[in-house]
């Protein structure tokens, strides 16, 4: 059975509880400028299962969208689609103005999209500079004596992890000896480097203690400052609110609204996760804040520290 | 801008606290990064050894041309074993194509008169061949290459005895250097430089080509990538399944070769040769530093473990002592190699 027959008959098992929420998009930002990404009615279905139904965000240019929900919510899968590991099975995907079907995360990654796995980007037993260029890897000579041109490597990975605030001995210095949040920053700075426009990163801080998350965070907004179109991908909305422009939460395969940051606060977003069920008051609920912000604010950790920078 | 909050100025020259810890690397600590550190060892400790308890002969051209031509053979495998075990795979079946390529090329000449530069060339075709088929299996099936190559081990072996005996209704075959217009590949692959033989000259230029390719050459990086994680390399790009494909067409190469220059080194060719030197081979890797996960080690070391083990074999022959220790001697050597190895890495990693 392929995806196409599930699709004829869509999932009328799936209670459709979070639609008036769906329906209310976010507002477009004022002035001229165009979505990176934009999703239409994006849906995928797994034998019989539906893994996401009617998906529709924005991806803008300099904007860190937030993609948020409890585990299963199918976060993976969407990112999945916007990498061209999976394809939509309904609905558009439109990239840089034109509607796109990625076959596979090469076709992607050339079209200037760069996903960030949480461990699954950086090989440890090989050095920083040839992971750095690994699959670009810059030569020089001519025919079969074209050699990989490590001086040009070495130096360039080492500028570039400069410019992040990341000082390395030498960039011979196997990755492996790179902490967690390092290796997520090398592969960030990989992925800028090489031309992305829209950035990927797939729970760049779970595995991540306090002070590296704050570190990775932090590059992030130097990322999106710098013009690119991110997407974060992360249950933790203590860091996701103080790095986020507009956050997409998923519940069940279902987008349960996408918001922009000055139509929730951290507190919604948190029960729109936990919950669902309370969609209708979430926009209205704006002095709710007060009691609940001291609560949320003891236990935010990194990105606390960086809101309050 | 369209972001509803003001982005926040850059602060160069702060940085997190947690990244910005360097510590001295000592010499020492360089030293001990090298994969190939503890193979080093292995030739001097066995060498030493050796000059001491084997006789006088040992320490002398004729005793280091044996143990040269001991390791020869098997280097020329190791070499390129160990760019496949880098990339995270492993070939059981090169034992069996030395013996497979050796009659090959010996039925075509002895039996069908076919001139002996061709019956080379078509022995080394059928290895890289066979190399290809290994690694589209691998590919295709998603099976281990362990598996794989383990039946390829049993299916070549077995086709060679049987296809011999089919043909010549033996499972030996002589006769090879009477065959006219042998002198171009007798030179190529059986002259002697003094007491040195010319498999030697071939073990050092494909060591050579090889450490070349591993270090100084992007398909070296997609080795070490492949078999250091093969969704990290896949995710940036690499062509992981024709990486596969294309070094398991130098193991198939290599040991045609091995058989090749066997065969015309002999003038003849027995189906049972190259048994056991698909796990020699491995141990060789080994010794040289490679992990047998992959992802990380030296073509140099292989070349170190294969001269350990030619030092090994032969200092035992040349103390007098009964050979059957060498097995004994071979297996301990393996586990300190390991051992080693294993601890020289966790300081690699340990070496900021």
């Amino acid at each position: 059975m392929t995806a196409e027959d599930v699709t004829a008959q869509p999932a009328t098992a799936q209670p459709v509880t979070a639609q008036p929420v769906t329906a209310r998009p976010a507002t477009a930002p004022a002035g001229p400028v165009e979505p990176l990404v934009q999703l239409t009615n994006i849906c995928k279905y797994f034998l019989g299962v539906t893994a996401l139904e009617d998906i529709n965000f924005p991806v803008y240019p300099g904007e860190v969208m937030c993609l948020l929900g409890d585990n299963g919510a199918g976060k993976s899968t969407l990112i999945k689609i916007l990498s061209g590991v999976h394809q939509q099975d309904k609905g558009t995907y439109w990239f840089d103005g034109q509607a796109r079907r990625f076959t596979s995360p090469r076709e992607a990654k050339a079209c200037g999209i760069a996903t960030v796995y949480q461990d699954l980007s950086m090989i440890p037993l090989m050095s920083i500079s040839r992971n750095f260029w690994l699959g670009s890897e810059p030569t020089r000579g001519v025919g079969p004596l074209r050699f990989f041109d490590g001086p040009t490597a070495r130096r360039v990975a080492r500028e570039e992890l400069a410019r992040i605030g990341i000082r390395i001995r030498d960039a011979d210095q196997l990755v492996g000896t790179l902490s967690g949040g390092e290796r997520q920053c090398v592969a960030i700075a990989r992925a800028k480097y090489f031309g992305a426009k829209l950035l990927i990163l797939d729970e760049p801080t779970s595995a991540l203690g306090v002070r590296e998350a704050r570190g990775v965070l932090r590059y992030v907004r130097q990322a999106r400052d710098e013009g690119l179109g991110v997407v974060l991908i992360t249950h933790n909305v203590n860091h996701a609110y103080p790095v986020g422009d507009r956050f997409t939460v998923l519940g069940h395969g279902h987008s349960l609204g996408t918001f922009t940051k000055d139509e929730v606060s951290r507190e919604d977003v948190l029960e729109l996760m936990a919950g669902g069920e309370d969609l209708a008051d979430v926009g209205a609920d704006d002095g709710a804040d007060d009691g609940a912000d001291a609560g949320v604010d003891a236990g935010a950790g990194a990105g606390g520290e960086l809101a309050d920078e | 801008m369209a972001s509803v909050s003001p982005p926040a100025p850059p602060r160069p020259g702060r940085h997190p606290d947690a990244m910005d810890r360097i510590r001295p690397l000592g010499p020492l600590q360089r030293l001990l990064r090298r994969p190939d550190l503890g193979a080093v060892l292995g030739v001097l400790v066995s060498w030493g050894l050796f000059a001491l308890v084997g006789g006088s002969s040992f320490s002398t051209a004729d005793g280091a041309a044996s143990y040269l031509a001991d390791a020869a053979g098997l280097g020329i495998l190791a070499a390129t074993v160990a760019l496949l075990m880098i990339a995270g795979q492993f070939d059981l079946s090169v034992g069996s194509m030395i013996g497979a390529a050796g009659m090959l090329l010996a039925i075509l000449v002895v039996e069908f008169g076919v001139p002996a530069w061709l019956a080379v060339i078509v022995a080394l075709l059928f290895g890289a061949g066979y190399g290809a088929l290994n690694g589209w299996l691998v590919v295709r099936t998603k099976l281990p290459s362990f598996i794989v190559t383990l039946a390829g081990l049993f299916v070549l072996r077995g086709l060679t005895i049987a296809l011999t005996r089919l043909i010549t209704g033996r499972t030996q075959v002589g006769g090879v250097d009477d065959v006219d217009g042998g002198s171009l590949v007798n030179t190529l692959f059986a002259a002697r430089i003094g007491p040195f033989s010319a498999s030697v000259l071939w073990w050092l230029a494909i060591t050579a080509v090889c450490a070349v390719v591993l270090s100084q050459t992007t398909f070296g990086n997609w080795l070490a990538a492949t078999g250091g994680n093969e969704d990290a390399a896949r995710n940036s790009g690499v062509p992981i399944n024709r990486v596969k494909i294309v070094t398991f067409m130098l193991t198939g190469l290599a040991a045609a070769l091995v058989g090749v220059i066997q065969v015309v080194e002999a003038g003849s060719a027995d189906t049972l040769r190259g048994q056991m030197k698909e796990f020699e081979a491995v141990i060789a890797v080994v010794i040289g530093g490679t992990l047998l996960t992959g992802g990380y080690g030296s073509v140099i070391g292989a070349a170190l473990g294969a001269l350990t083990f030619g030092i090994v074999r032969q200092g035992i022959f040349f103390t007098g002592a009964d050979t059957d220790w060498f097995q004994v001697v071979l297996g301990v050597f393996l586990m300190v190699a390991v051992l080693v190895n294993s601890w020289l890495r966790t300081r690699a990693l340990k070496a900021r």
